[in-house]
C-alpha cells in the first residue's frame, strides 16, 4: 500500500483548518445547567431511568437504550436532576432531555472501572462494553458502534479502517485526537480488529495533516497488523464508500453496507471513545469539538461535556465575532445549519461553526449553462444537473432511473455549480419522496 | 451574547467562487488575443464589426426579455459572448447592417426561443453564422488579404477550387484571408489553453476535434498540418465545440463529440460542396448532444453489472 490513495469525482473546497489545526485541545470549562437529550443516535430514544431530584454522578447512565439501533445516555457531571423534558436538539425536534444542575465535584460513578485487559475480552465481551459505553459513530452519522460491530454471521469481515480523512473544511478535530491520543486510536482500532476478528486494520489520513501520519506511522512502524495510508486531500474522501474504494478498491454495492464487501470504518474519535470505555470504564460523556468560523473569537478544538449548549461553548470560545449568520452543526459540507444556540453538544458534534453575513451570503440562483461541474465532481458518478431537472419537472421516476437514491449527500455538486443551484436540497427531498413512494407500496 | 436570528438552509453551507458570470468573462477575456489580431490584420473595420455584432446580441436579448417579462440576463455575459463568437467568424468585410441581423437571429432564433441561456440546442453564434451564409452566400465567401486589402480566397478555398497550397509559416502568423478571428493560430490557441486551465472548457472536445481531423485527413491522402491550421478549425475546436451549453455533460461524451465533429469535418471539406465545414460540423453535432448523454452515462459506484 504505497502512495497517495483517492477515488473518481470529489472537489476541492477551501480548508480553513490553519485557524486550528495546530492548537491543542482545550478542556471546556463546565457550565452550571446541562442539557443531555435522550436521543443521540439513529434510532428510538432512550427511556429515562433517573427521576426528577435525583443525585447523579459522572459516567452513571440517564436513559436505557430501546431497541436495537439506539445507544444508552449516560450523565457528563454530577449534581441535580432539575428537571425531564423536551428541549430543542441540533437534529431539529425537540425530544426529551434531562436537566442536570453540576454541583462542580465531578464525582465519578461507582460503575466506571475497567473490567479487564483488552487480551482478556471476548468478541462478545468488548461489544457488550462498548454498547454499555453508550458508543455511537462520531464522524457525525451517530450509527451505534456495537450494531456496527456485530455483522450478521454469513458477513465474513476482513479489513477495519479507521476514518482520519476528516475531509470537511474547518475541522480540526479528528486531527488534534490524532496528535494528542495516538495510543487511544491504536488501541480502539485493535479493539475493534478483535471484536470483529480481523487480523489487518488501516488508518487512513489525508495529506494534509503530515503531523499525523508522520506520528501514527512512527508509532506503528513495529507492528505488521496495522497500517497508517495516506489519501490524498480532496473532498469527499472521508465519506465511508469512498474510503472504502481508495484503500480496497472495492465497492459497496448500491444500497449496501460496507460489511457487505468486509469493510467496517469507524471514525477516529469513536475508536478513542472505545478505548477509553475498555482501558477506564468511562461511557461516551464528552468529546472534541472544532468550534470556528469569522463568527467566532477564539476559534478552539475543545473537549466539551455531552449535554453543554452551543451558547456556552461558544461564549467561552470568546463570542461571536461581530453579527454571526449562520451557526452549524458539523462541517460546512454536510453540518446542519442550527435555529438556536441553545441546544447541547451531542455525540455526533464534531464542529460548532458560526459563518458571519458575508460567508453564510445567499447566493442568487442561474439558469444552468450545463457546465458539467456537477457531473465531474460526483464521487457516486452521478448526473446531478439531469436529474435535477427530472425533478423539476415532477418526474421521480426518471429520477429514480438515474440512480439518485445512490446519492451520498455529499454535497460536491451544490458546491461547484456556477449557477448556485440548489442540486443537492433538490435532489434529498426527491430522495425522501421516493422513499416514501415506496414505503406505500409495500 | 444576545439572541438573534440565524440563517437556517440545506447543506452544503460553503460554495466555490465560480460563477456563470466569472465563465462567460473569462471566455471574454480568453477572445482578447484573437480580437487583436483580427484588428491587426483587418483593420479598424473589425472593431466596429466586433461592436456592432455585441451591441446587436445585448440589445436583442434585451428586447426578448423586456417582451416576455423575464428577467434580465445581460450581465452574465453570455450574450456579450455570442456577439464576439460570431464577429469573429465574419469576413472582415461584412456590411453592418447584415452584421447586425446576423446578431438578432443569433441571440433571437438561437437563443431566446428556446428560453435563453443555458437551454438553446444550438451554439447561438453559429445559428447566426449559417443564417448569413444561406442569406448573403456572396457576401459571406468574399474574403480579403490582410497584406493589401484586396480580395483573395482562403487557403481551403484556394485548394478546393485551384488545388494550391498555403505556406504553414502564413497559416500559422494568420496572413492568409478567412475570417476575422480564425487566422491567428497563436491568439487561437493561447486563448484555449487558458480556458483549458481555468477549468472552463474541456481539452477532450479539442483534442478529440483535432486529432480525428488530424488522422482522418491522414488517412484519406490529404495533408493533416494543412487541414487543422486552415479555416476555422482551430477557432471552432477551442470556442465553438467547447460551448457547455450545446455539448455533452460527460466525459466519454465530450470525447464523442470531439470526434465525431472532426469527422464531419473532413468529409465537408472534401467531399462536401462547401469548402469549409466547422460551423456545420458543430451544429450537427449540437443536435447530437442529448443522444450522446444518454449513451455516454458514467458506471454509479456500487453499481452492480447487468
Amino acid at each position: 500500500m504505497n502512495g497517495v490513495l483517492t477515488f473518481r469525482g470529489g472537489i476541492h473546497p477551501p480548508h480553513r483548518k490553519s485557524r486550528t489545526s495546530s492548537l491543542e485541545i482545550k478542556k471546556a470549562e463546565t457550565p452550571s445547567i446541562l442539557v443531555i437529550p435522550m436521543q443521540q443516535h439513529i434510532g428510538a430514544p432512550c427511556i429515562p431511568i433517573v427521576e426528577k431530584g435525583q443525585y447523579v454522578k459522572v459516567g452513571q447512565k440517564l436513559g436505557e437504550a430501546k431497541g436495537f439501533v439506539s445507544a444508552p445516555v449516560h450523565s457528563s457531571v454530577s449534581g441535580i436532576v432539575k428537571e425531564i423534558k423536551k428541549w430543542e436538539y441540533p437534529l431539529g425536534q425537540e425530544v426529551d432531555s434531562i436537566v442536570i444542575e453540576s454541583d462542580g465535584n465531578e464525582t465519578i460513578d461507582e460503575s466506571v472501572r475497567p473490567v479487564s485487559s483488552l487480551e482478556d475480552l471476548s468478541p462478545d465481551e468488548i461489544r457488550q462494553i462498548i454498547r454499555e459505553a453508550g458508543i455511537v459513530g462520531m464522524g457525525g452519522a451517530t450509527f451505534p458502534t456495537q450494531v456496527k460491530l456485530s455483522p450478521p454471521p454469513e458477513k465474513k469481515i476482513d479489513t477495519v479502517i479507521i476514518n482520519g480523512a476528516e475531509c470537511e473544511p474547518y475541522l480540526t478535530a479528528d486531527h488534534r485526537v490524532m496528535l494528542e491520543k495516538p495510543d487511544d486510536v491504536i488501541f480502539g482500532l485493535k479493539a475493534i480488529m478483535k471484536t470483529v476478528r480481523v487480523d489487518h486494520g488501516y488508518i487512513a489520513i489525508e495529506d494534509n495533516k503530515k503531523d499525523a501520519i508522520k506520528l501514527l506511522t512512527k508509532k506503528c512502524a513495529d507492528r505488521s497488523d496495522i497500517s497508517v495510508v495516506t489519501l490524498k486531500t480532496k473532498y469527499p474522501q472521508g465519506a465511508e464508500k469512498q474510503l472504502i474504494k481508495a484503500i480496497t478498491g472495492k465497492e459497496v454495492p448500491s444500497g449496501g453496507l460496507p460489511m457487505d464487501v468486509g469493510v467496517i470504518v469507524s471514525n477516529v474519535g469513536t475508536a478513542c471513545a472505545i478505548a477509553n470505555a475498555v482501558n477506564v470504564g468511562m461511557p461516551l460523556v464528552e468529546r472534541v469539538v472544532t468550534v470556528t468560523g469569522n463568527g467566532v473569537k477564539n476559534p478552539q478544538n475543545m473537549l466539551v461535556k455531552i449535554g453543554v449548549t452551543f451558547r456556552e461553548v461558544i461564549e467561552q470560545c470568546g463570542g461571536f465575532n461581530g453579527t454571526p449568520a449562520k451557526v452549524i452543526m458539523g462541517g460546512p459540507m454536510m453540518g446542519l445549519a442550527q435555529y438556536s444556540i441553545d441546544v447541547p453538544v451531542i455525540k455526533g458534534t464534531s464542529g460548532i461553526l458560526v459563518l458571519t453575513e458575508d460567508e453564510a451570503k445567499q447566493h442568487q440562483v442561474k439558469q444552468c449553462i450545463r457546465c458539467a461541474r456537477c457531473v465531474d465532481a460526483c464521487p457516486v458518478g452521478l448526473m446531478p444537473i439531469n436529474i435535477s431537472n427530472y425533478i423539476s419537472i415532477g418526474n421521480l421516476d426518471e429520477a429514480e432511473k438515474l440512480n439518485v437514491l445512490d446519492c451520498i449527500e455529499c454535497g460536491s455538486c451544490s458546491f461547484t455549480c456556477p449557477a448556485r443551484r440548489p442540486l443537492l436540497p433538490n435532489i434529498r427531498m426527491a430522495k425522501q419522496k421516493i422513499i416514501a413512494q415506496k414505503r406505500n407500496k409495500k | 451574547m444576545e439572541d438573534q436570528k440565524f440563517i437556517v438552509s440545506s447543506s452544503p453551507h460553503i460554495a466555490t467562487d465560480v460563477t456563470v458570470n466569472k465563465i462567460m468573462y473569462s471566455v471574454i477575456a480568453a477572445l482578447i488575443p484573437t480580437v487583436i489580431s483580427g484588428i491587426y490584420y483587418f483593420g479598424i473595420y473589425s472593431v466596429w464589426m466586433i461592436l456592432a455584432s455585441i451591441l446587436a446580441c445585448v440589445l436583442t436579448e434585451f428586447v426578448f426579455q423586456k417582451l416576455r417579462n423575464k428577467p434580465l440576463t445581460i450581465d452574465d455575459g453570455s450574450a456579450v459572448v455570442t456577439g464576439l463568437l460570431l464577429a469573429l467568424t465574419l469576413p472582415p468585410r461584412l456590411p453592418l447592417w447584415m452584421v447586425i441581423l446576423g446578431a438578432v437571429v443569433a441571440i433571437g432564433l438561437g437563443k431566446q426561443v428556446f428560453g435563453g441561456v443555458g437551454c438553446n440546442p444550438f451554439n447561438p453564434a453559429l445559428v447566426g453564422r449559417a443564417f448569413l451564409i444561406i442569406s448573403f452566400p456572396v457576401h459571406m465567401t468574399t474574403w480579403i488579404n490582410p497584406v493589401d486589402g484586396v480580395t483573395s480566397a482562403t487557403p481551403l478555398n484556394l485548394l478546393k477550387m485551384e488545388g494550391a497550397t498555403t505556406s504553414y509559416i502564413d497559416l500559422f502568423t494568420g496572413n492568409i484571408g478567412g475570417s476575422i478571428g480564425e487566422t491567428s493560430v497563436i491568439a487561437i490557441i493561447l486563448g484555449g489553453i487558458y480556458l483549458i486551465y481555468k477549468g472552463y472548457a474541456d481539452w477532450r472536445i479539442p483534442v478529440g476535434y483535432l486529432a480525428s481531423v488530424a488522422i482522418l485527413s491522414l488517412i484519406i491522402g490529404q495533408d493533416p498540418i494543412f487541414h487543422l491550421l486552415a479555416g476555422g478549425l482551430l477557432f471552432g475546436a477551442f470556442f465553438m465545440a467547447t460551448d457547455m451549453v450545446t455539448t455533452p455533460v460527460t466525459k466519454i461524451g465530450r470525447f464523442v463529440f470531439g470526434i465525431g465533429a472532426g469527422v464531419l469535418v473532413v468529409i465537408i471539406r472534401v467531399y462536401g460542396g462547401y469548402p469549409e465545414g466547422v460551423m456545420f460540423s458543430i451544429l450537427l453535432m449540437n443536435g447530437l448532444t442529448p443522444i450522446i448523454d444518454r449513451y455516454t452515462r458514467s458506471r454509479i459506484y456500487g453499481e452492480v453489472r447487468q
